[in-house]
C-alpha cells in the first residue's frame, strides 16, 4: 500500500483549491494539492467576465463600498445566503483583488478622459478623472448597484488562474495532477485524507493528512445542457456525501445562465450585457424592458433566464433545428469595443457558429438559450469552511455551501468567491492542520484502500446488459427536462423515481475493457453512481421545497415562502444501501440578520409570503442604525453593532479607497 | 425543423498504450454521421460512447479556453475542441497525439508535467521583494502597459507551439516558444523587478532564447495568435546586447 503523508491535503486545483494551498503552505505546512487535470486547465479558467470587488475606482463605480456589495449579494441570493458569510466575503474581496494585482494579474486599468459607452441601448459619454487613472477598472454586471466587476478583457478567470497557479509553484506547493480522489478516509467523525486513483497508471494510493479541503467545483454535468467543463461532475461533493456523515447544503439551488450559445452550450459572458448588449426575439424586438422595466437585461440571472423562457413560451422564440432560442445582440457596441473587450466571445461565435458578432444588424446576432451554469449548493460548512458534522473536512469555492450565494449567485461573485474563500477558509484550514495531529492507524487506512480496490474489481465483474453512457445521458436529459429552470411537483417526483432506478441500474452494466489502467469506461462506471447521488439530492431537495426562491422556481408554488421555507436544505446519505438521500432542514435566524427579508427590487412583485419576524427585525435594525448614527458612529461601527463577523489574518482591517475623505 | 441526414465521415485515430506490453501503435478507423456544427469534441465523445469506450483523449472546457485538447489533425497541431468537421471537405481526419510530450495513452499526452517544469525553469511568476499591504490602494499601472501584459498573458499553455517547434526536436531541454513568451510577459509587467541580466540567467543559452532557429511554426499554429515571432526577436536582441 502506498501512503502519502502530508500536513494539509487540498482536493481540487482550481482557483479556490490553489489559493487555499498557498495559504497552508505559507503557514509552514507541507501541502499537497490534487487535481483531475493540469491545474491551469481547471474550469476556473472559463470565467470570462470578471470578479466583483467594491474598489470604487472608476466613474460608474464611484462611492461603492462593502455595504452596497453586501446588499446586492443578499438580494441576489433571495435572502437564502448566510449574511455573516456574505459580510466576510465582501470585506475580503478588495484585498483579494489587490493581492492578485501584486501577483501579476493584469487587471484592465482606468484610462483618463472620455469614452463612449452603450447604456440602455443608448450612446453615453463617460469621463474618467486623471487622479484615478491607472487604478483597477470595473464594468457593469447584472444585479449590482454600482459597476463593480473588475476584469482582464473577457479572460478574467484565465489570468487569475495563471496568477494563482504560478504563485503556488513559486511557494513550492506540491501540486499533483491527474489524480482523482474517489473516497474520503475517516474515523470517529474525523476526516484524515482520501483514497486517490492515479489517472495515468490506474494505481490506488492513500493520501493521509491532518486536514482535508475539498475544492472540486460544481456539479453542472449532472445536466445535459450546461456551460460547465466536462470535469465538473460533483465528485468532490459526492465523496463527502458518501462518508454518511458530512452533509450537503441547498443542492436544489442551481443557476441557469441566460446566454450560452446554441447548440454547443459555450458561455457568452454576462459582460456582453454588462457592456450594453441586448436580447432580441424572433421579430428583432428588445423584449426585456417589457418584463423588467428597471433592470432590463441586467436583472439577476435567475430572473433574466426565466423571462427568456417565458417569452419563448409566448411564441416569440426564434425557431432552429435545436429548438427555439433568443438572439443576443452585441453588434450595437461597435467593432472596436468587441475586438478589445469581448474578443473571446467574438472568437467563440466565429469558430463554433460562423457568426461575427461585430457585424452590424441581424448578421451579428448570436443564438442563445439559458442553460445550467452554477451550483449554489455544495458541502455544507460553517463560516470557517469546516463541515458541520465531519471534523477535519473543509471545503471552499463552488464545491462548498458556506453559504454566500443562497438561492442565486450574482455574476462576478463566483471567481471572486474562489480566491476570497481560498484566503479565508484556506487560513482557517491551515490553523486546523497546525493544531491537530494524524492519529489514525495504518490498519484503518488499509481498510479504506481495500474497500475501493474491491469496489473497482466488483465494477469490472458486473455482467449486466445496461450501458453506463446511456445511464449518464438519461440522467442528464432527465435533469434538464424535469429539474430545470421551471419545476413542478409532478415532474420532480418523476425525476426522483427515475433517478433512483438509474442508480440501481449502475450495478447492471458491463464494462467492456477489464483493464484497471487507462480505461475511460471504468472511470464512467465509478463516477456515474456518484453523479446520480448528487442528482438525487438536487431533485429530491427541489421536490420537497414547495416555494420559489432565487433560481429554484416552482410553477406550482410561485411565491417565495419566508413563513415556511426560510431554511437551508441538508442532504446526507447515512446508509450506503439507501437509494435516495435523507433530508433535514436548518432554520435561518431572521433576528440576527443585518438585512431582514424583503423585495429584491426585480422580478415579479407581490410574490412573497412574509415571515412575521421580518418586519420586527427591520424595525430593530432601523432604530439601532438611527440611534448610532445620531451618536456619530460611522458605517463600520453601525455594521458591527448589527451583525459582527470575524476574519483571519489582517482581513478584518478596513479597505482603503480612492474615494476616502 | 428536421435535421437532414449528414454525410459519413471517417476519423482515424492512433491507439497505443505505452503501459501495456501487448499494445502496438495502430490506427483505428471510426465511421460516423456528421451532425450540424460537429466539432472533434462532439465526434470523439460520440466515438467513446458508441463505438470504442477504450479510446483515451483529453477535453476540459471544450471552448478553446483551457488548452487541454491539443492533438495533431491531418498533420497539424490544433485544439481539437475548436476543430469543425465541416472544414474537412474530404470528410477524413487522421488524429495523432502531439509529439514532444510524454504519451499517456492514444491521443492523451502529459502537457501538465512539461509545463510545470518549464514554469519552474523560467521562474514564471512575479519576482518582487516588496511585501504588499492588501488593505491599501493597489499601485497604479499605465493602462497601455496592463493591456500589453494581458496580451502576452493570454497564452493557455496548450503545447501546440512546442509540438510545432523544430528546435524542440533537436534540443530536448528547450523551453519552447511558450517559455520564452512567459519571460516576455514578465519583462513587460511593472510588478516584476527582474532585470535583463536576471532573465539572461534563466534563458541566456541554447535551451533558451539563443536556441530558437526562427522557423516560427509556433506562431503559425498558436490558437491564441500570440505575437511569438516579435517577442522572441525582441528578447534575443535585448539579451544578446548584454554580453
Amino acid at each position: 500500500m502506498k501512503i502519502n503523508y502530508c500536513d494539509a491535503l487540498v482536493i481540487g486545483g482550481g482557483l479556490a483549491g490553489l489559493r487555499a494551498g498557498v495559504a497552508a503552505q505559507k503557514k509552514g505546512l507541507n501541502t499537497v494539492v490534487l487535481s483531475l487535470v493540469p491545474v491551469k486547465r481547471s474550469h476556473s479558467a472559463a470565467a470570462q467576465g470578471g470578479m466583483q470587488a467594491s474598489l470604487g475606482n472608476s466613474k460608474m463605480s464611484d462611492g461603492d463600498n462593502e455595504d452596497l456589495h453586501f446588499a446586492d449579494t443578499v438580494k441576489g441570493s433571495d435572502w437564502g445566503c448566510d449574511q455573516e458569510v456574505a459580510r466576510m466575503f465582501v470585506h475580503t474581496a478588495p484585498k483579494a483583488i489587490r493581492e492578485l494585482a501584486a501577483w501579476g494579474v493584469p487587471w484592465t486599468r482606468v484610462r483618463e478622459g472620455s469614452r463612449e459607452a452603450i447604456i440602455n441601448a443608448k450612446k453615453t459619454t463617460i469621463t474618467e478623472d486623471g487622479d484615478r487613472a491607472g487604478l483597477i477598472m470595473s464594468r457593469d454586471f447584472g444585479g449590482t448597484k454600482k459597476w463593480r466587476t473588475c476584469y482582464t478583457a473577457d479572460a478574467t478567470g484565465h489570468t487569475m488562474l495563471f496568477g494563482v497557479a504560478n504563485e503556488a509553484l513559486k511557494h513550492k506547493v506540491d501540486v499533483r495532477d491527474r489524480k482523482e480522489a474517489i473516497s474520503l478516509i475517516h474515523e470517529d467523525n474525523r476526516c484524515y485524507g482520501a483514497i486517490v486513483r492515479d489517472l495515468i497508471t490506474g494505481e490506488l494510493e492513500a493520501y493521509v493528512a491532518k486536514g482535508t479541503c475539498i475544492a472540486t467545483g460544481g456539479y453542472g454535468r449532472v445536466f445535459k445542457q450546461t456551460t460547465n467543463a466536462v470535469i465538473c461532475e460533483g465528485i468532490g461533493a459526492a465523496i463527502a456525501l458518501e462518508t454518511g456523515i458530512a452533509t450537503l447544503g441547498n443542492m436544489e439551488a442551481v443557476q441557469f445562465h441566460p446566454t450560452p450559445i446554441v447548440p454547443s452550450g459555450i458561455l457568452l459572458t454576462e459582460g456582453c450585457r454588462g457592456d450594453g448588449g441586448i436580447l432580441r426575439d424572433v421579430d428583432g424586438h428588445r423584449f426585456m424592458p417589457d418584463y423588467e422595466p428597471e433592470k432590463k437585461e441586467l436583472a439577476s440571472r435567475d430572473v433574466v433566464s426565466r423571462r427568456m423562457i417565458e417569452h419563448i413560451r409566448n411564441g416569440k422564440g426564434v425557431p432552429s433545428p435545436y429548438g427555439d432560442h433568443i438572439w443576443l445582440d452585441i453588434s450595437i457596441l461597435g467593432r472596436e469595443h468587441i475586438e478589445k473587450n469581448l474578443r473571446d466571445v467574438q472568437e467563440i461565435c466565429q469558430i463554433f457558429n460562423g457568426i461575427d458578432p461585430a457585424d452590424e444588424g441581424k448578421a451579428g446576432w448570436a443564438p442563445v438559450l439559458p442553460m445550467q451554469h452554477y451550483s449554489m449548493g455544495g458541502i455544507r460548512t460553517n463560516p470557517t469552511g469546516e463541515s458541520q458534522t465531519l471534523n477535519g473536512l473543509f471545503s471552499c469555492g463552488e464545491a462548498c455551501c458556506w453559504d454566500m450565494h443562497g438561492f442565486n449567485r450574482l455574476g462576478g461573485n463566483s471567481v471572486s468567491e474562489t480566491v476570497v474563500a481560498g484566503m479565508i477558509i484556506g487560513n482557517y484550514f491551515a490553523d486546523y492542520c497546525l493544531e491537530n495531529d494524524v492519529t489514525i492507524g495504518t490498519k484503518t487506512i488499509q481498510k479504506a484502500l481495500d474497500a475501493q480496490d474491491t469496489y473497482l474489481d466488483e465494477i469490472l465483474a458486473y455482467e449486466g446488459t445496461e450501458d453506463i453512457f446511456r445511464i449518464k445521458n438519461r440522467m442528464q436529459n432527465l435533469m434538464d427536462q424535469k429539474v430545470g429552470i421551471f419545476r413542478d411537483g409532478t415532474g420532480l417526483a418523476e425525476a426522483v423515481d427515475e433517478l433512483e432506478e438509474l442508480l440501481k441500474k449502475t450495478k447492471q452494466i458491463n464494462v467492456k475493457s477489464k483493464s484497471r489502467v487507462g480505461n475511460p469506461e471504468l472511470e464512467e462506471a465509478y463516477r456515474v453512481p456518484k453523479m446520480l447521488k448528487i442528482a438525487l439530492c438536487v431533485a429530491k431537495g427541489g421536490r420537497e421545497r414547495t416555494e420559489s426562491r432565487g433560481a429554484h422556481y416552482r410553477e406550482d408554488f410561485l411565491k417565495r415562502d419566508d413563513a415556511n421555507w426560510l431554511n437551508r436544505t441538508l442532504t446526507s446519505w447515512p446508509d450506503p444501501d439507501q437509494t435516495t438521500p435523507t433530508i433535514a432542514y436548518q432554520e435561518l435566524d431572521i433576528m440576527t440578520m443585518e438585512m431582514p427579508p424583503a423585495f429584491r427590487g426585480y422580478g415579479a412583485k407581490g410574490m412573497i409570503i412574509e415571515h412575521e419576524l421580518s418586519e420586527k427585525r427591520q424595525i430593530e435594525v432601523d432604530e439601532l442604525s438611527e440611534k448610532l448614527q445620531s451618536e456619530g458612529k460611522d458605517r463600520h461601527e453601525i455594521q458591527d453593532a448589527l451583525m459582527s463577523f470575524d476574519l483571519p489574518m489582517n482581513y478584518r482591517e478596513k479597505n482603503e479607497r480612492a474615494g476616502d475623505k | 425543423m428536421s435535421i437532414a441526414k449528414g454525410r459519413e465521415i471517417t476519423i482515424s485515430a492512433l491507439k497505443y498504450n505505452p503501459r501495456d506490453k501487448a499494445s502496438k501503435p495502430t490506427f483505428v478507423d471510426y465511421k460516423l454521421e456528421e451532425t450540424p456544427g460537429m466539432t472533434l469534441f462532439i465526434a470523439l465523445t460520440k466515438i467513446r460512447e458508441e463505438l470504442d469506450a477504450d479510446l483515451s483523449f483529453d477535453f476540459v472546457c471544450r471552448a478553446g479556453i483551457c488548452g487541454s485538447c491539443g492533438m495533431v489533425v491531418n498533420g497539424k497541431p490544433v485544439l481539437a475542441c475548436r476543430t469543425l468537421i465541416a472544414n474537412f471537405p474530404e470528410g477524413k481526419l487522421q488524429l495523432m497525439p502531439m509529439p514532444a510530450f510524454d504519451l499517456i495513452k492514444d491521443l492523451s499526452v502529459n502537457t501538465g508535467k512539461w509545463m510545470d517544469a518549464m514554469s519552474v525553469k523560467v521562474e514564471s511568476w512575479i519576482v518582487n521583494n516588496e511585501e504588499v499591504d492588501i488593505t491599501k490602494m493597489e499601485s497604479k499601472v499605465d493602462p497601455d502597459v496592463a493591456d500589453e501584459t494581458f496580451e502576452l498573458d493570454r497564452c493557455i499553455e496548450c503545447g501546440i507551439c512546442v509540438a510545432s517547434c523544430g528546435t524542440k526536436l533537436m534540443r530536448p531541454d528547450f523551453v519552447g516558444p511558450v517559455g520564452l513568451n512567459r519571460v516576455a510577459r514578465f519583462e513587460v509587467d511593472p510588478h516584476d523587478e527582474r532585470t535583463a541580466e536576471d532573465f539572461y540567467e534563466l534563458i541566456g543559452d541554447d535551451n533558451g532564447i539563443f536556441g530558437c532557429m526562427s522557423l516560427l511554426a509556433c506562431e503559425d499554429h498558436c490558437p491564441k495568435h500570440l505575437p511569438l515571432q516579435n517577442k522572441i526577436a525582441y528578447l534575443r536582441r535585448k539579451l544578446v546586447a548584454l554580453k
